[in-house]
Formats: C-alpha cells, sequence, structure tokens
C-alpha cells in the first residue's frame, strides 16, 4: 500500500511541475502587465511588482492602439460568422439527416472531404475573388468566406440523424410546416451540438490570424490577434508592460468564459478532433 | 460550398499551372514550369526540410507527454479537473497574444530567459536570432500549447478503458503501474493514440502564426516553413502562380497523411 502512495505523490508533483510549466506565461503576461518600465528593465524577475504601474500600462494600451475597437471588430466578426453558420448549416444538415432525395450520398460524402481542406488551401482564390469584387478590406472579407461551416453541418447532421423520426411525424400530424418543426422541435433539442459547434466557431475565428492579415489593410478593421501584433510591431517591442497589458486584455475574456464552461469546451474540441 | 472550397481548391490547382500573377491581365499555360522552379529554390526546398524538422521536433514530444500527463491525472482523484483546466489553457488562448509573451519570456536582457540562464551562470541568447535555435524554440512554443490539447484527447480515451479490464489484469498478475501501463493501458488507447499522432502531425505541417509573428522566416531562412513560403509568395511578392503551386505541394502531402488516417480507420473497423 505504501507503494502506491508513493507513486501517487510522485504524480503529483510531476503534475505540478507540469502545471506551473504551463502557467509561466500567463504568470508573467499578468504581472508584467502590473509593473513599471523601470521594474521590468531593472532585472531578475518577481511575481509581485516591486513598482506598480497597472493603471498607466492599460492607459497607454488605450491610446496607442484602438483596442476597444478590436475587440469590438472581433465581435461583430465573430458574432456574425457563427449566425451565418447556423442559418447555413442548420438546414443543410436537417435536410442530409432526415429527407432522401437524390444525391443525397454525394453531398455527404462532399461535406466530408470538404473537412479536410485546410483554410490556407483555399486562400489564394478566396483572395481573388474577393478582389474581384472589390470586397477585400472589411467586414464582409472577414466574415463571408466562413459563412459555410461543413464542421457545422456535419455536427448538426449527426446530432440530427439521432432524433427519432417519429417526433417529426408527430409534428406535420399536428400540422406544423416543416420550418416549424425545425424551429420549434429539432433546434431547441439540438441546443448541445450548437453550442458545441458556437464554441468551436468562436475560438477558431476569435483565435484566427492568418486570414485577417491576408484580406486586411485598414487597421480600423483589424481583429485583436492582428491587433496585438501591430502593436508590438509598431511599438518597437521596448514597453513591455503595455504590451503584456494588451494581451491581458485579448486572452482574458476568452479564458474566462472558458474557466467558467469548461467541461462544454473540451467536449466541443473532444467532437472537432472526432470529425476530422 | 462550391464557391468556398471545392471551387477553390479546383482553380488553385488550374493557376498552378499558369503564369498568371495578380493583377495581369491574362496568362498563359505553362505545364509543370512553376514545380520545376520550386522545386529549383533554395527557399522552398529549406522550407520543407525545415517544416519536416519542425514535425519531428513538435509531435513526438507533444504525443508522449500528452499520454504521461494524462495517465497522472487521470489518476489524480479530486485534483483532476484543476489539473486539466490549467494543461488545457495554452491550447485555448488566443495564440498571437501568447506568442508575444512568449517572445518576451524569452527576451535575453529582461526576459525569465535571462533569470534562468544567470542562474545555470551560462549567457542568455537570442533564442529567435540564432539559426540554430529558432526553430526549436518555435517547437518548443508549439508543445507548450499543444500538450493540452493532446492530455483531452487521451483522456477521453482513457476514460473509454472499463475498470474490470485492470481487476482481471490484477488477478493475472499485472499489479505494478508500470505493467499495467504497458499491458492494458497503452493497447486499450492504441487507436487515440494513431489519431492524436495524425491530428497533431497536420497541426504542426499547418504551422503558421508562430513563424509569422516571431521570426518571419529568417534568421536566415532557419525558420522558412511551407505556409510562411506561401503566404510570402502569394501575398507579399504577389506570384500567385507560384503559391499555388506551393499549395498544392502542401494539399498533396495533407491529402496523403488523411488517407494514411482513413485506411487504417476502415481496417481497424472491419477487423473489430
Amino acid at each position: 500500500m505504501k507503494n502506491i502512495s508513493y507513486a501517487k505523490i510522485g504524480g503529483h508533483i510531476l503534475l505540478i511541475i507540469g502545471a506551473c510549466f504551463m502557467l509561466v506565461p500567463f504568470i508573467v503576461m499578468l504581472s508584467t502587465a502590473l509593473k513599471s518600465q523601470a521594474n521590468i528593465f531593472a532585472g531578475g524577475f518577481s511575481v509581485i511588482p516591486t513598482e506598480w504601474a497597472a493603471v498607466e500600462n492599460f492607459q497607454e494600451v488605450y491610446q496607442k492602439i484602438p483596442i476597444i475597437r478590436f475587440m469590438i471588430n472581433g465581435g461583430i466578426v465573430t458574432t456574425s460568422i457563427f449566425l451565418i453558420q447556423v442559418v447555413i448549416a442548420v438546414p443543410c444538415a436537417y435536410a442530409l439527416a432526415k429527407y432522401k432525395f437524390a444525391g443525397k450520398r454525394f453531398l455527404f460524402n462532399c461535406v466530408l472531404w470538404c473537412l479536410l481542406i485546410p483554410p490556407q488551401a483555399v486562400a489564394i482564390p478566396i483572395f481573388l475573388e474577393l478582389y474581384s469584387v472589390g470586397m477585400l478590406n472589411s467586414y464582409a472579407a472577414l466574415i463571408v468566406p466562413w459563412s459555410i461551416s461543413v464542421l457545422g453541418i456535419f455536427i448538426m447532421r449527426q446530432f440530427f440523424l439521432a432524433i427519432p423520426d417519429d417526433i417529426i411525424d408527430a409534428g406535420r400530424m399536428d400540422g406544423m410546416g416543416e420550418l416549424s418543426i425545425l424551429m420549434r422541435v429539432m433546434v431547441p433539442m439540438a441546443l448541445p451540438a450548437l453550442t458545441a459547434f458556437g464554441i468551436l466557431s468562436f475560438i477558431a475565428h476569435w483565435n484566427d490570424y492568418f486570414w485577417p492579415l491576408i484580406c486586411l489593410q485598414d487597421v480600423k478593421y483589424y481583429t485583436p490577434p492582428l491587433g496585438i501584433s501591430y502593436f508590438n510591431t509598431s511599438d518597437a517591442g521596448v514597453s513591455y508592460g503595455p504590451l503584456m497589458a494588451a494581451a491581458c486584455i485579448i486572452t482574458i475574456p476568452l479564458l474566462a468564459v472558458f474557466l467558467t464552461a469548461r467541461d462544454k469546451f473540451i467536449q466541443g474540441v473532444s467532437i472537432q478532433a472526432g470529425v476530422k | 460550398m462550391v464557391v468556398f472550397l471545392i471551387g477553390p481548391v479546383i482553380s488553385v490547382f488550374f493557376l498552378s499551372f499558369t503564369d498568371w500573377q495578380l493583377g495581369e491581365q491574362s496568362f498563359a499555360l505553362v505545364g509543370f514550369e512553376n514545380y520545376i522552379s520550386i522545386f529549383q529554390d533554395d527557399v522552398f526546398l529549406r522550407s520543407i526540410i525545415n517544416t519536416a524538422l519542425y514535425i519531428f521536433m513538435t509531435v513526438p514530444t507533444t504525443l508522449i507527454l500528452g499520454l504521461i500527463f494524462a495517465n497522472l491525472i487521470f489518476q489524480a482523484g479530486p485534483m483532476r479537473s484543476i489539473y486539466q483546466t490549467i494543461y488545457f489553457m495554452p491550447f485555448m488562448a488566443t495564440a498571437v497574444a501568447m506568442l508575444i509573451v512568449w517572445q518576451f519570456v524569452l527576451n535575453p536582457t529582461v526576459g525569465v530567459w535571462k533569470v534562468v540562464t544567470d542562474v545555470f551562470g551560462v549567457e542568455a541568447i537570442n533564442l529567435f536570432r540564432n539559426e540554430r535555435t529558432a526553430l526549436p524554440t518555435l517547437a518548443f512554443i508549439s508543445i507548450w500549447q499543444n500538450i493540452g490539447f493532446a492530455v483531452v484527447l487521451f483522456i477521453a480515451g482513457l476514460s473509454g478503458i472499463p475498470k474490470d479490464l485492470y481487476e482481471a489484469g490484477e488477478l493475472d498478475g499485472v499489479d505494478s503501474a508500470f505493467s499495467r501501463f504497458w499491458r492494458i493501458t497503452w493497447p486499450m488507447v492504441s487507436h487515440v493514440t494513431f489519431f492524436v499522432l495524425i491530428m497533431l502531425t497536420v497541426h504542426s505541417f499547418q504551422v503558421f502564426e508562430s513563424v509569422a509573428v516571431l521570426t518571419q522566416g529568417g534568421p536566415n531562412d532557419a525558420t522558412e516553413v511551407l505556409t510562411y513560403t506561401m503566404y510570402k509568395e502569394g501575398f507579399d511578392f504577389f506570384r500567385t502562380n507560384i503559391a499555388s503551386a506551393i499549395t498544392v505541394v502542401f494539399l498533396l502531402v495533407i491529402g496523403t497523411i488523411m488517407i494514411i488516417k482513413t485506411t487504417w480507420l476502415e481496417k481497424k473497423v472491419h477487423y473489430s
């Protein structure tokens, strides 16, 4: 018995070491965001600032870059993407799951294949499409290319498949139209799947750097990742306090949501991994 | 789907056989010329080698550490969810912001890196500006980011192992923690392992952000990777044809990995 408890303690020690390593950047980020420039350059590293400058750092971020604007942009873009994705994916998924029509199998295979296409692979043609219709450098450029989520169609289809046909038939007997069956019966039942899908969509597009980098020139449309990288290069990277403060502003909302709905996030990511 | 996925993939293939560059009015078919020119281009070859090295540096380590930590967390009792949260945080946090934090952590004059090297009495070099250390450093950050992802998937796999297997094992003399792992856990999670391996490989293959934010392919092309070369050709130099050819190479490799995965999965389904 004693042997086992030693192993357990050893395990915990390893886990704690690992956890500390995982947390290093987060601790550094938070603590540096609160420090004055002199404190940062004094050498040595202390978790608790010896000279506080929290207010100044956050103020400087606010003065130097339109950080609030970036956050609002991020919000607008991620919300619009998700809403459009839902509006398109839910009916598609419903049709693929519950209707019988010619070519259904083929269409579903297309969905499966499209799941495998990495976003970088289609960047050039989509860039050209947007360029030819003059839509680059706008919110639309950030949103429209993502309006069809094959992942969303897939997740929703799998969920709809599991809902018994009897429920739909009962709805039809009661004189409900197809649209109201979808809206009032299917969607409420599929809420867990929708949540998982929403989380995935939000993480992917809030954090995305590649696509905004390509399609935007105008700082006023910048999303948070692009915004902080702009701050990083434009400020020659010496005012670390404000830089870390900006990093806090960007990461903390997402982390806060993650900490409150941890299980849903983890479930969502596992679903996505299971699909690809 | 046709507008945003299938169409674009077809047009990338098409563009890669033309001499068209952004802004030009006309184009001509040039056969395999773009492919010949990229395979004669040192930067492209370098980026293929670097991408392969990067995968080699990140994937096995992430996989092994993920498996070890997943096992430990799985047996950690009441602390389990706290550990899980902490290990998963790097994967969740906005990558670009965290990369900038790492840049500061590893700063040779004011970062934690300086404190660490002082303890060991060695000189703090600038890890991102040194040809030998730049790519391993990016790999290191990637491992930090992705361990949590591997942990989550492995824990899901571990929860799927029926408890009575361990009980039966105990009767048959599988009693040490180590042999429990090798005789029962490892074979039972092998499908998850394969799966995580594929996911991590594809993920590492797509590395872009860390290069774009931290090193811009430098120093001296030491961190030039496939996606970054494609980005530079396509959206910096606007050589659409070359970038398309690189994209096709990229797609073919991803496609091969995916086909390996699918055939393997089908085999598995077949035998079970």
